[in-house]
């Protein structure tokens, strides 16, 4: 490929200095991640999945090894710099939501706005947020508060959330793991529909099936990279879908 | 981030906790109300003085028979026979006098119309009104032709004459005092209570000549009041009838006392500046007590949203940002608070002065004191949570639960 990635990683390493032993959480990772790759990461509990992600995100900082986003040496950069990076060059969606509570979805997905750098009128957040909100299919909850809201909305919200700023990168971690089969197909179907309209996206999942509608797959052992492949049955979510609702439609007529 | 963006997450938060932020507010509140409230009627009261002191007369110098400061002579202020009216004379002829009146006092039973009523009778000179700065509201004040052949001519006071001439003109009319017949020559304008709650219209003048050889046999004045050209030569004037007094006298200790009503306005002030004083110190400790209730209220909002400071700091809050955020809610909330006690606090004031009939005085100055103390207690108070707040790890916050 001739475009320079948007994720150059060079011989990662975290380590957690708590009490007497240190935890070797990522242990040297090296990974090229390219524009409008969607890739999966995934590995047993405690491989460091979250560790890299956070990395990756700019929320941490590596104990060795470099970092470059868009060209950015990552590692360099100071408290505000990060924040400036995660403001505008990534969209960061939690395994637990992380929505603000007793706050309306619409003020959840404007909140990023509020903090870039470059000004957004008061006027433009509101459209900014009720368009995001409409990308993932929640236009007419705007004003929902997030306990008002299923689990698969709230990730919606936090989805929208993360896209509001426009990035070039969307992170989630473990976008899928509080929620059932067919929310996270359907969460999957959003990120398959906005990987095709140009997003890179890096996901965190331990499950296979929700690996499947990713185009790329990196596996992690004990803080290394084992495996690193393209996916090959690439799942569709709409045909998915399809089928559970067969299946559900089958359960019913047998009972 | 946009001030305005901060001030909106500030009243979200506060509104969240309602009960919680009124509670955090109360001692802001109670400090800057009872302030304002305390300064509003002291300061009423202290004007209330001042307007009496200088109700006394413009410039005015008393001479009291009796020394004040003597033990022996205490509580014959203006009994002890002293003064004459040749010392009166004598300090008419120093410079920078503009009016002189011997004052004799007495009190006896007035009868006019049939009604008869107990007041004040005073021996005074024609420059009484002038001294006093009063006003004659009928008639004319008596002169000194008056003075000089022992006239039974009278000024009578407001209530003097309410009393003994309800619906009629009192000028011209006779008014007997132990049985002598004065003629009302002049009714003097109202004039109300004077510092010790007299009432200053409860009163009858005559020509102190009068006075001395009609109604009482003396010889001797109670004070004298001298008029001073004006302000500036007070001391001078009341240093030369001191020097004059003493040497007319030619008695070892001073018999006589001489006050001015500049230094009787002076005590009022040094007496205000002085309660002035202690309501600051109570203002600033109740604010101080105010400004950690809000720390401490602050420093638990820090903790307990610990998760939204990690979100917020997540999608690309800078430090500043969030330091910005506590310290705007801090403010608001001792701005609220400050807001609230001066409203309180003037209400109070105002409820108090219209139930006791008291006037006061809205203090300008110590409601800007007021509002720009409690922002600074918000700034002070909210700074160290904020900076805690501002110095999370990101990642750590969002893990905490
Ligand atoms: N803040 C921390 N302090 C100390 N050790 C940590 C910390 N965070 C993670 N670790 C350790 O680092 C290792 C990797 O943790 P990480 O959270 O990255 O795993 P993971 O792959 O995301 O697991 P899971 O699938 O359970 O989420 C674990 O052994 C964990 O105990
Ligand atoms: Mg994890």
């Amino acid at each position: 490929m001739q475009t320079n990635p948007v994720i150059k990683l060079d011989a990662i390493k975290k380590t957690y200095h708590t009490g007497e032993v240190d935890v070797q959480a990522v242990r040297g990772i090296s990974l090229d991640i390219f524009p409008g790759e969607f890739v999966a990461i995934m590995g047993s509990s405690g491989s460091g999945k979250s560790t890299l992600m956070n990395m990756i995100g700019a929320l941490d900082r590596p104990t060795g090894g470099h970092y470059w986003l868009d060209g950015i040496d990552v590692s360099t950069l100071n408290r505000d710099q990060l924040a400036d990076v995660r403001n505008e060059k990534i969209g960061f969606v939690f395994q637990g939501f992380n929505l603000l509570s007793r706050t309306s979805a619409l003020e959840n997905v404007e909140m990023p706005m509020q903090y870039n750098r470059q000004r957004i009128t008061a006027h433009e957040q509101v459209e900014r947020a009720h368009h995001a909100l409409e990308l993932v299919g929640l236009g007419e909850r705007a004003g929902h508060h997030p306990n008002q809201l299923s689990g698969g909305q709230q990730q919606r919200v936090a989805i929208a959330r993360a896209l509001v700023n426009r990035p070039a990168l969307l992170l989630a971690d473990e976008p899928t793991g509080n929620l059932d089969s067919q929310t996270s197909i359907e969460i999957m179907g959003v990120f398959q529909k906005l990987n095709e309209q140009g997003i890179t996206i890096v996901m965190v999942t331990h499950e296979l099936d929700v690996a499947r509608f990713t185009k790329r797959m990196v596996i992690l052992r004990d803080g290394r990279i084992v495996t690193d492949e393209a996916v090959a049955n690439r799942s569709v979510a709409e045909n998915e879908l399809q089928r559970l609702r067969q299946e559900q439609q089958a359960v019913k007529l047998a009972s | 981030m946009r001030i305005l963006a901060s001030l909106k997450i500030a009243e979200r938060a506060l509104r969240r906790n309602k009960m919680r932020s009124l509670l955090t507010m109360l001692g802001v509140i109670i400090g800057v109300g009872a302030v304002i409230g305390a300064v509003s009627l002291t300061s009423g009261a202290t004007k209330q003085v001042e307007d009496q002191v200088s109700n006394l007369g413009e410039n005015v110098i008393t001479v009291f028979s009796g020394n004040f400061t003597t033990g022996g002579m205490r509580g014959g202020w203006g009994s002890a026979p002293t003064l004459t009216l040749e010392d009166t004379a004598a300090i008419r002829g120093l410079p920078n006098v503009v009016g002189i009146s011997p004052e004799v006092r007495d009190r006896a039973q007035v009868l006019a119309n049939g009604l008869n009523w107990n007041t004040q009778v005073l021996g005074e000179s024609p420059d009484y009104p002038q001294i006093r700065n009063w006003d004659i509201a009928l008639g004319a004040m008596f002169s000194d032709a008056d003075v000089r052949t022992l006239a039974k001519a009278a000024v009578i006071g407001k209530t003097v004459a309410d009393q003994l001439f309800p619906n009629e003109n009192p000028v011209g009319q006779t008014i007997r005092i132990r049985n002598l017949p004065f003629q009302i020559v002049g009714v003097l304008a109202a004039k109300g209570f004077n510092l010790f709650g007299q009432d200053q219209d409860d009163v009858v003048v005559v020509p102190y000549s009068s006075h001395m050889h009609r109604i009482t046999t003396r010889t001797f004045v109670n004070s004298i009041q001298v008029q001073a050209a004006n302000d500036k030569v007070i001391s001078l004037v009341q240093q030369e009838i001191t020097d004059l007094l003493l040497a007319r006298h030619r008695s070892k200790e001073q018999d006589f006392t001489v006050r001015s009503q500049l230094e009787l306005m002076q005590t009022v002030t040094a007496t205000s500046r002085a309660m002035g004083f202690l309501l600051a110190g109570v203002a600033a400790v109740s604010l101080v007590v105010g400004g950690i209730g809000i720390m401490n209220i602050m420093l638990v909002s820090v903790t307990e949203r610990t998760r939204e400071i990690g979100i917020r700091m997540a999608v690309g809050a800078r430090a500043a940002d969030i330091l910005v955020q506590f310290l705007i809610e801090a403010v608001t909330l001792s701005a609220i608070g400050g807001a609230i006690g001066i409203a309180g606090g003037i209400g109070f004031s105002k409820t108090v002065a219209y139930l006791k009939d008291m006037p006061t005085v809205t203090p300008i100055l110590w409601i800007v004191i007021a509002v720009v103390s409690s922002a600074v207690i918000g700034i002070v108070s909210g700074f160290y949570p904020a900076w805690k707040a501002s110095r999370l790890d990101p990642i750590e916050a969002l893990r905490y639960e």
